[in-house]
């Protein structure tokens, strides 16, 4: 679209010389969507979303907060008791973390189900895992910040699983440390860190979207749009779905902020870190749990590490894991009960890491995570070459005529 | 696509359900008895009356062991006391500041600017005074807690003869709703421990639930304006939500 096109002087007189409204426009008018996404597709532009709020609220609290061993804590009840509206900053950060991991797994196991890592789309979903990593490193050290029992335990025990590494184990976690054990430095890097990651986030998901913009989106069918019959302009009607899901969005958040703000929290956070005093039952926060049932599975601490570490590995190497040409799971029959069988497994992973580690919790772990990576690394194959898909339909257009209605 | 939203719905809440079993956790066989709190629920709200009798019932018995340090007297203002009767609770207590223009530091009434000090200097002062144990800050006890108001009822109102099976060791008692039963606070509340400035008689369990409406503000003393703008928040909202969708629909109507 060129420059004549607007109608505003002072645009025409920017665009001309610094093209950022043609650009918008052809986001806007000239890329085509195909025309049969799902309330599913929602979920790319609420993690954006999500991401927005975390960075704005953060830059807030971090106006208040005190990053010193000494204060941290009593900084963080200043800002919940005498800074103007400070208990809202906080509250909805606390929350929209958590809605942000709901956000991003939902969004992971839609591309799963729908087979979205395939071809051509391998790079997108590989900067997805990155997103994925860098979010669970930038949750993590934002969770140590206010400096309460469990933000002291949680960074004591996840830093201590890199002296796990064979010879420069024990120097690594010093490293981290910032000293011998985890204490004002560890406080005051893993802040100025808390503050940088999401803008490493903010750029990598550029790259996402510039992936995702060179072949658009997968769909529920996972054919690929074969002309203009197919697909329809993201302005305006996914830019008004999308407001659908937002607006969804923000009631369930406003819900957790303001009536359950710390369902998704911890209580003993709100007891301040106490170095000689060990909680009964050490969790990370509800969204590593999964990951936490794999790390205790293992008896031994090195292969635990490792292994927590291959659960994302795999991730990245689905797209050659699974073979099938077929990306829908709408056509996989076998395919999509292993899909499902996988949902549940990740569910009773999350459930036994918040278990404490014993007894029949472990037995179960191991089951859980051995099909984790049984499913991954050997039913995805095996059904590439074994599984009879059913039929695809010829083009996008023809099964969404079928059930013009219903649809969309 | 029906199937999978369900499913991810079920997910969730079994997601948030573990959160929670996993906090709870450790306690074993302990007790629970709830109270009703005007507090709870979307439309919850704090009772003046409730909260200075438990003012009045932590002044005069936990507070020789227990502080609340995050509280200023200024923050009374909530309880409903009128800046008045805030100095004149402030003046009753003596605050150390300084250094004066020789250098010395000197002790002076407390304004309602000032924390309300708690009974012991550090933390080895108050163990010293409570066979080494340690009576934690309640200034944020019923958040520091799972399901924190009805635990700190229980407790305070849990404690009873220990099972033959058991040994109560010297300086510890038995408390039906603590993690493990044995805890080294002495019963606290017996029900005539304190005499109502405002007349209402008490009970161990009056007492126990008003000392809870006060710790419970002392938590969270946002929460009356935190569910009042919540109201707003969601009802805005779900007009947003209908009015959206209703445009959807509108838009995509254009397509066939
Ligand atoms: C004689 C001193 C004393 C008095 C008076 C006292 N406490 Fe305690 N309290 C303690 C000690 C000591 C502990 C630590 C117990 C332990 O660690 O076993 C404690 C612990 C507690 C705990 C923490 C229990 C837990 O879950 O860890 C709460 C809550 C509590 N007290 C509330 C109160 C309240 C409310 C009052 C006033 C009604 C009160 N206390 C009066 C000494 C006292
Ligand atoms: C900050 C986090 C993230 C943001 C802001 C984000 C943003 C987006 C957006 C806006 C889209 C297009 C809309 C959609 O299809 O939903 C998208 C698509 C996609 N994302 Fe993400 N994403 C994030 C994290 C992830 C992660 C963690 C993964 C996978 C591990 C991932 C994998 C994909 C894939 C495969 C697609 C294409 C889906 C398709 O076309 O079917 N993303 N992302």
């Amino acid at each position: 679209m060129s420059a004549e096109k607007f109608s505003n002087p002072v645009v025409r007189w920017i665009d001309h010389r610094l093209p950022v409204f043609s650009m918008l426009d052809h986001e806007k008018y000239d890329y085509p969507v195909p025309k049969n996404l799902n309330y599913f597709w929602n979920f790319g532009v609420l993690a954006g979303l999500a991401l927005v709020i975390m960075i704005v609220t953060g830059i807030v609290l971090a106006m208040n907060y005190t990053a010193h061993v000494d204060h941290a804590f009593s900084s963080v009840e200043r800002i919940m008791r005498d800074v103007n509206h400070g208990w809202l900053i906080r509250y909805i950060h606390m929350n929209a973390a958590s809605f942000f991991f709901i956000v991003v797994y939902i969004h992971i196991f839609r591309g799963l189900y729908y087979g979205s890592y395939k071809a051509p789309r391998e790079l997108l979903w590989m900067l997805g895992v990155v997103i994925f990593l860098l979010m669970m490193a930038t949750a993590f050290m934002g969770y140590v910040l206010p400096w309460g029992q469990m933000s002291f335990w949680g960074a004591t025990v996840i830093t201590n699983l890199f002296s796990a590494i064979p010879i420069v184990g024990e120097s690594i976690v010093t490293f981290l440390w910032g000293g011998f054990s985890v204490d004002n430095p560890t406080l005051n890097r893993f802040f100025s860190l808390h503050y940088l990651m999401p803008f490493v986030i903010a750029g990598v998901v550029v790259l996402h979207i510039v992936a995702l913009h060179r072949f658009g989106s997968n769909n529920p069918i996972g054919i690929d749009a074969k002309g203009p019959q197919d697909t329809i302009s993201f302005h305006p009607y996914y830019t008004i779905k999308d407001m659908v899901g937002i607006a969804m969005f923000l009631l369930l958040l406003a819900v957790a902020v303001f009536f359950f703000p710390n369902a998704m929290g911890h209580p003993d956070n709100y007891i301040p870190a106490n170095p000689m005093q060990t909680p009964a039952h050490i969790v990370p926060e509800w969204y590593f749990l999964p990951f936490y049932a794999i790390l205790r599975a293992v008896p031994d601490k090195l292969g635990g590490v490792l292994l927590m570490f291959a659960a994302i590995f795999v991730l990245f190497i689905l797209p050659w894991l699974d073979r099938s040409p077929v990306r829908s799971a709408r056509f996989r029959p076998v395919f999509r009960i292993f899909f499902w069988l996988l949902f549940i497994d990740c569910i009773a992973l999350g459930y036994l890491g918040g278990k404490p580690a014993e007894g029949v919790y472990v037995v179960l772990s191991r089951i859980a995570t051995v099909w984790y990576f049984l499913h991954f690394l050997v039913i995805l194959p095996m059904l590439s070459v074994f599984e009879t898909t059913k039929p695809l339909p010829k083009s996008i257009s023809e099964p969404v005529l079928a059930t013009a209605k219903g649809a969309a | 696509m029906v199937k999978f939203l369900i499913a991810s719905v079920t997910a969730l809440a079994a997601l948030i359900g573990v959160a929670g079993p996993a906090q709870a956790a450790g306690g074993g066989d302990v007790k629970l008895v709830s109270g009703e709190w005007s507090f709870a629920g979307p439309f919850g709200y704090f009772d003046k009356g409730a909260m200075q009798r438990g003012f009045q019932v932590y002044r005069e018995v936990c507070a020789g062991c227990h502080g609340v340090e995050y509280l200023a007297f200024r923050n009374l203002a909530d309880l409903g006391y009128n800046d008045a009767e805030i100095k004149a609770i402030a003046a009753e207590y003596e605050v150390m500041d300084g250094p004066d223009d020789d250098g010395e530091m000197f002790m002076r009434a407390a304004r309602p600017a000032d924390l309300i000090p708690s009974p012991y200097r550090n933390d080895n002062e108050a163990r010293a005074n409570n066979n080494g144990a340690l009576p934690p800050d309640l200034s944020l006890i019923t958040k520091a807690r799972a399901n924190g108001a009805d635990y700190l009822y229980s407790l305070l109102l849990g404690y009873e003869d220990a099972p033959a099976s058991t040994e109560v060791p010297d300086g510890m008692y038995y408390n039906n709703a603590y993690s493990g039963h044995l805890i080294a606070m002495p019963q606290p509340i017996y029900g005539d421990d304190v005499e109502y400035a405002d007349g209402t008689p008490t009970t161990p369990e009056s007492l126990a639930a008003d000392v809870t409406h006060f710790l419970m503000w002392a938590a969270e003393p946002k929460m009356e304006v935190r569910k009042r703008i919540g109201v707003a928040a969601v009802f805005f909202l779900s007009i947003f939500l209908i009015m959206s969708y209703m445009a959807k629909r509108r838009v995509w109507a254009e397509l066939h």
